[in-house]
């Protein structure tokens, strides 16, 4: 269940920022991306996936998140 | 690497990783590789952040050294106790060269050694009250200092103190912040750690410390310089280049820092950040705190300098852009004349890097300017993060080590034939003995500021007044070089 720290990019990505790890890793896809809710499934761009229960509101980066590992 | 191919420096890693046994071989071996622009991620090609191997030689430093040497020493109104045994403390005594402005000893405490000296009866009795009374001593005989750290030695984890208890007690009772830094030096596997330590005691004990006060003036205009440790004056030269620019600059971390500087710096318009190793950590917290956005910047050689420039006015208006223009301009003609003349000097000379944070990156340009070529670079502590970056900045084939061993360094340079390597003091004289000219790129081998325009200019005459000093061809003994021209003499008959 690491802590990870989201942040936008400058060319507009969501960065995701593993401080433990030093891991720096663009989100591919988000499972629900709404106005209205943020998370489920978390994809990066090397192919890990991290979970998330979904936040509603959507929440505003930069911000620290707990995910957990995915399936 | 101009003259040697992507295959070649892959036979030259393999060349040089033969003579270890099976094990260190394969472990070596992920730390070792060819640039390559194409990729993206630098894992994929390098393993770094990871644990030295004992019976290698490293180059590394310890938390303490990032935490006391690095992060907290430079703030130059504190007193930075190095709380354990006298050695660290004393062995670390203003090598780094941050310069400060201010009286030493009465407001400012950069090049002075506190310590609480521990003894046997220390370590077995615990060190806690000896800590509290050496505070109310400091307190005594130095009332101008704004604060206190606590920087841990090994043996206070060891032997588990409570210095935080200590320090949150004597806080209250001198009524200045004291800041317990857990940067004992076996935590992590370099001075990585240490700096990260050394944040989180920023983001703990300092930085919220003015968030009710409004009592600061603050401008649309205030920038922080973050990740400068003013070595030799650089934070200076840089931020005479920002004031031109129309910007404030509101606090210097930590190079001439003070602990005013670092509480109000929630309030700046941007962080630039420098040294994104040893800094990215609280950048990225104020961003989430505060939402203030933060940059890299690179302010070595002028290519990069014009680059870091024209980014940081992008985040102001038209006025602050329009003056960047002209702080380029200004500075256009001072630095072609550099150019002009140390280039014809330096053309087409090779060059290898190993040092720490962001320099083996950073200098490339600073080189290439000068119509140098890095042909291979390497870092001591840095994650993979660092080497995400570093990879655009290397030309292709060129040589990437990590925590380079002292052996692998000097066969890469054996083979590699540079011409000037930049690398630290404990490298310096194997090379110069080897005949290679040799600079301190830790410590600007005692010259300096490097930073800026003005920066550049010194840089461009110190690689010059080492690279073509006579005395590299005086290196080798007399009846030594006899020989070798007695047997040219007879190879050519």
């Amino acid at each position: 269940m690491p802590n990870v720290m989201i942040r936008v990019k400058d060319n507009g990505a969501l960065l995701f920022y593993i401080a433990k790890k030093d891991q720096e890793d663009e989100i591919a896809k988000v499972e629900k991306d709404s106005d209205t809710e943020w998370g489920g499934e978390v994809e990066l761009t090397d192919g890990t996936r991290y979970y998330i229960d979904p936040i509603s509101p959507p929440p505003s980066f930069p911000t620290t998140l707990r995910f957990k590992r995915a399936e | 690497m101009s003259d040697m191919t992507r295959e070649e420096t892959e036979a030259l890693i393999q060349e040089v990783l033969e003579v270890y046994p099976e094990n260190a071989k394969k472990d070596r071996a992920k730390h070792l590789t060819v640039n390559d622009q194409e990729v993206e991620q630098s894992k994929k090609c390098i393993t770094s952040n990871r644990k030295s191997l004992p019976g290698v030689m490293t180059i590394r430093g310890c938390a303490y050294a990032g935490s006391k040497g690095v992060v907290w020493g430079p703030i130059k109104d504190m007193i930075h106790i190095s709380h354990g045994p006298v050695g660290c403390g004393q062995y670390s005594r203003a090598g780094r060269r941050n310069y400060y402005v201010g009286t030493t000893g009465i407001n400012t405490f950069g090049t002075m050694n506190f310590t609480s000296d521990f003894q046997e009866k220390d370590i077995v009795f615990g060190g806690d009250k000896k800590l509290s009374k050496i505070m109310t001593e400091i307190e005594q005989l130095f009332p101008l200092n704004k604060g206190i750290t606590v920087q841990s030695e090994c043996p206070i984890g060891l032997i588990g103190d409570d210095i935080e208890a200590v320090s949150k007690k004597t806080s209250a009772e001198i009524e200045k912040p004291v800041v317990p830094v857990r940067c004992e030096g076996f935590r992590g596997v370099s001075q990585s750690l240490g700096h990260h330590i050394a944040n989180d005691a920023v983001r703990d004990w300092v930085l919220h410390n003015r968030d009710g006060d409004n009592s600061f003036e603050a401008t649309d205009y205030d920038v922080t310089i973050i990740g400068d440790y003013n070595i030799g004056g650089d934070a200076w030269s840089s931020r005479t280049l920002l004031e031109e620019m129309g910007l404030r600059v509101i606090a210097q971390w930590s190079g001439d820092g003070t602990l005013a500087e670092m509480e109000n710096t929630p309030k700046a318009k941007l962080n630039l950040l420098h040294c994104y190793r040893s800094m990215n950590y609280i950048s990225r917290h104020m961003e989430e705190k505060y939402g203030i956005p933060w940059m890299e910047y690179n302010f070595f050689g002028p290519t990069k300098i014009e680059e870091a420039l024209r980014k940081i006015a992008a985040f102001f208006d038209e006025t602050i852009q329009a003056n960047a223009e002209k702080v380029i301009a200004k500075y256009k003609v001072e630095y072609e004349a550099v150019i002009a003349k140390y280039r014809p000097r330096l053309e087409g000379k090779r060059v290898m890097l190993y040092v720490g944070g962001l320099r083996p990156r950073h200098i490339i340009g600073a080189y290439e300017d000068l119509g140098m070529e890095v042909v291979g670079t390497g870092y001591e502590f840095a994650h993979n993060d660092d080497y995400d970056r570093t990879i655009k900045e290397m030309g292709n084939a060129t040589l990437i080590y990590d925590d380079v061993t002292g052996y692998e360094f000097e066969e890469f340079v054996k083979k590699v034939k540079p011409d000037l390597i930049g690398s630290g003091i404990k490298e310096k004289y194997i090379f110069q003995k080897m005949g290679i000219p040799f600079r301190q790129m830790h410590s600007w081998d005692y010259s300096g500021p490097y930073h800026g325009y003005d920066g550049f200019a010194i840089f461009a005459r110190d690689m010059d007044m080492t690279l073509n000093n006579p005395c590299w061809n005086k290196i080798q003994a007399p009846w030594l070089k006899g020989e070798e021209e007695a047997e040219a003499a007879a190879a050519g008959a």
